[in-house]
């Protein structure tokens, strides 16, 4: 059944009537970017005010592969579970040439994770759970739909925003001004950011189609099968995905020279999908034509003015690297700000989410960039080492490795960023938490439930973790006057080892490790990772 | 990278080896071959670092 596009509501804002106080905050964007940014604030008691200049969740399913990391950050965000619950698990992937199968992968993780490595769900439930969460918040979250934001300028050490709304215009003031306004930001072209990178020449036809019977054939699990010189389809490549309730994305290359307007239209995509799916019958959800952009801005943070998700960063979306990389941002930026609005840590810290997620970002765009390249040869010696490489793939592992439909996203390491601080241990610091069943007073639990949201100090060792203001304990198989919990089939030590304290930042990554509960080197650490400056 | 004769008393068989392995195939089906060929040598050097300096001579020649 299609997706029922409820209109939210709108209610004239205050500003039409009177004056506003300055807000702290105000996010302009209702995406899953934005929506995830309000609700990273507000669970740290921090207010904010959501500008977006439409009212209903995204149209056509858009971000659909969600990954494992993000589902850990979404858990934290308290719609983890429903996402898991709804979506779609898969783990297997096939890349097939013509009509035969070059490679697999199983990205079946190993046990004793919450999460598995990817599911599929539309980006409209993800916006529609973000947006109930949202409501959980009513005295921090004001989510005003149907307000546009015309003009802002930036004043130093705050920004003036001018909004339309359908009962006329008003104005603002905030501390800071967050710009989720998507891959077209309104924002940075206010600003008139140079948003540099790669364009692909080659359009892609994107469908979802509804239909009962499973196009994975005698698979009944869903997977991820990928197409080059597929038999059904006169172009480069195919791609075929499952989401919730029986939609089906379809993915074509449709080559540099065709008519994106004319190709966006049932006439010529329902004989593409006949081709695939034979007599089955479907309904056509959802279409469009794209070209692909790999492209960010050089800095996220312009002094109050900070880029997060699309607005700051566009890459293709083979590798699912779009959405999940946004997220990324959100979980990096929340503690930050809430930090600094707190004044727990000084204002240059917001730096180290420029210099963190720039890094992030550059990496995703390398990859989404490699795997667009792969995809579109762009000349007759690109296709041709790419066919002798497919070719090659049927006898020869290396070649295999070579296939390159996508890498799909993993969590960014931080390791080079200066809020951490080196050291040795199985988890590096500037990697994120890794993920264990726990059981404490008789319930079973998982430490990323745990952990995450606050500096922690996690420890599989039996040495006591000092008390220190400002940071949780959680002891693994200990018994102590802090929460402890038992590790459930030893995954917590084989990840964490059994001789080290690590010192978590409130979203999840290694900021130190330690060998001794020295407490005046805890501190430190953590006053490193809150860009205290020495 | 090694730039000076790597093949010693082997050099014209190498060479003549690499001709005959063309032998019969047509223009398009030699080229084929060489891309395979390419990949193939790279998987045996193995070594990012290497393969960069030899993919720079092979261009600068």
């Amino acid at each position: 059944m299609a997706y029922d596009y409820a209109p939210f509501p709108y209610t004239p804002p205050l500003g039409l009537t009177e004056p506003e106080q300055r807000h702290a905050i105000v996010i302009v964007g209702a995406g899953p970017i934005g929506l995830a940014m309000a609700i990273d604030l507000a669970q740290q008691g921090v207010a904010s005010v959501v500008l977006d200049d439409n009212n209903v969740v995204s149209v056509g399913s858009r971000a659909i592969c969600w990954a494992k990391r993000t589902l850990e950050i979404f858990d934290r965000l308290g719609i983890g579970e429903r996402m898991l619950a709804k979506g779609v698990t898969w783990k297997v992937g096939r890349n097939f040439h013509g009509d035969k199968q070059v490679y697999a992968f199983d990205l079946l993780p190993e046990p004793g994770h919450k999460y598995p490595a990817f599911i599929n769900l539309q980006q409209y439930y993800v916006e529609q759970y973000l947006a109930e969460r949202a409501q959980d918040f009513p005295d921090l979250i004001d989510l005003r739909f149907l307000n546009k934001v015309t003009n802002h300028t930036d004043h130093g050490d705050h920004v003036a925003l001018s909004i339309s709304t359908p009962d006329g215009n008003y104005t603002i003031e905030t501390n800071y001004y967050i710009a989720c306004d998507g891959a077209g930001s309104a924002t940075r072209k206010r600003m008139d950011l140079p948003f540099e990178g790669q364009t692909f020449e080659e359009h892609f036809l994107i469908v979802d189609v509804e239909m009962e019977t499973s196009p994975f054939g005698n698979h009944d699990t869903p997977e991820r099968w990928f197409w080059f010189n597929p038999p059904f389809h006169n172009g480069q490549s195919a791609l075929l995905h499952k989401q919730p309730d029986n939609i089906y994305r379809i993915d074509l290359q449709l080559g540099p020279d065709t008519d994106p307007k004319e190709e966006a239209t049932e006439e010529k995509v329902i004989p593409r999908i006949k081709a695939i799916v034979g007599d089955t019958p479907f309904r056509l959800d959802w279409m469009s034509v794209y070209k692909f952009r790999c492209a960010k801005l050089d800095r996220f943070v312009h002094n109050r003015v900070i880029f997060v998700g699309d607005s700051a960063h566009v890459v293709s979306p083979f590798g699912a690297r779009g959405g999940n990389g946004g997220i990324q941002d959100v979980d990096n930026l929340g503690w930050k700000l809430a930090a600094i609005l707190k004044q727990d840590a000084p204002a240059s810290l917001i730096e180290s989410y420029n210099t963190e997620r720039v890094h992030g970002s550059a990496e995703n765009i390398l990859n989404s960039a490699r795997a667009t390249n792969f995809m579109t040869p762009k000349s007759p010696i690109e296709a041709l080492f790419r066919n002798e490489v497919l070719k090659l793939a049927a006898d020869h592992s290396f070649a295999r490795k070579m296939i390159n439909s996508g890498r799909l996203s993993q969590p960014c390491n931080l390791a080079t960023s200066p809020l951490q601080t080196p050291g040795d241990a199985p988890i590096l610091p500037g990697f994120p938490i890794i993920d264990a069943p726990l059981e404490g007073s008789n319930v079973t639990t998982w430490l990323i439930a745990e952990a995450q949201g606050q500096f922690t100090l996690v420890t599989a060792s039996p040495t006591p973790l000092p008390a220190i203001e400002g940071i949780n304990r959680i002891g693994i198989n200990q018994q102590a006057d802090y929460p402890c919990f038992i590790s459930v089939g030893g995954h917590a030590e084989t990840r964490y080892g059994t001789d080290k304290i690590y010192l978590l930042r409130p979203d999840g990554h290694v900021c130190a490790v330690f060998n001794t509960a020295d407490p005046i080197a805890i501190k430190a650490a953590q006053d490193r990772a809150l860009g205290a400056t020495t | 990278m090694i730039l000076e004769d790597n093949l010693g008393p082997d050099s014209d068989a190498f060479y003549n080896a690499l001709m005959n392995t063309h032998e019969g195939l047509t223009e398009a089906q030699s080229h084929a071959l060489n891309a395979r060929l390419v990949l193939i040598l790279a998987n045996e050097i193995g070594d990012l670092k290497t393969l960069t300096a030899l993919l720079e001579t092979a261009r600068r020649s």
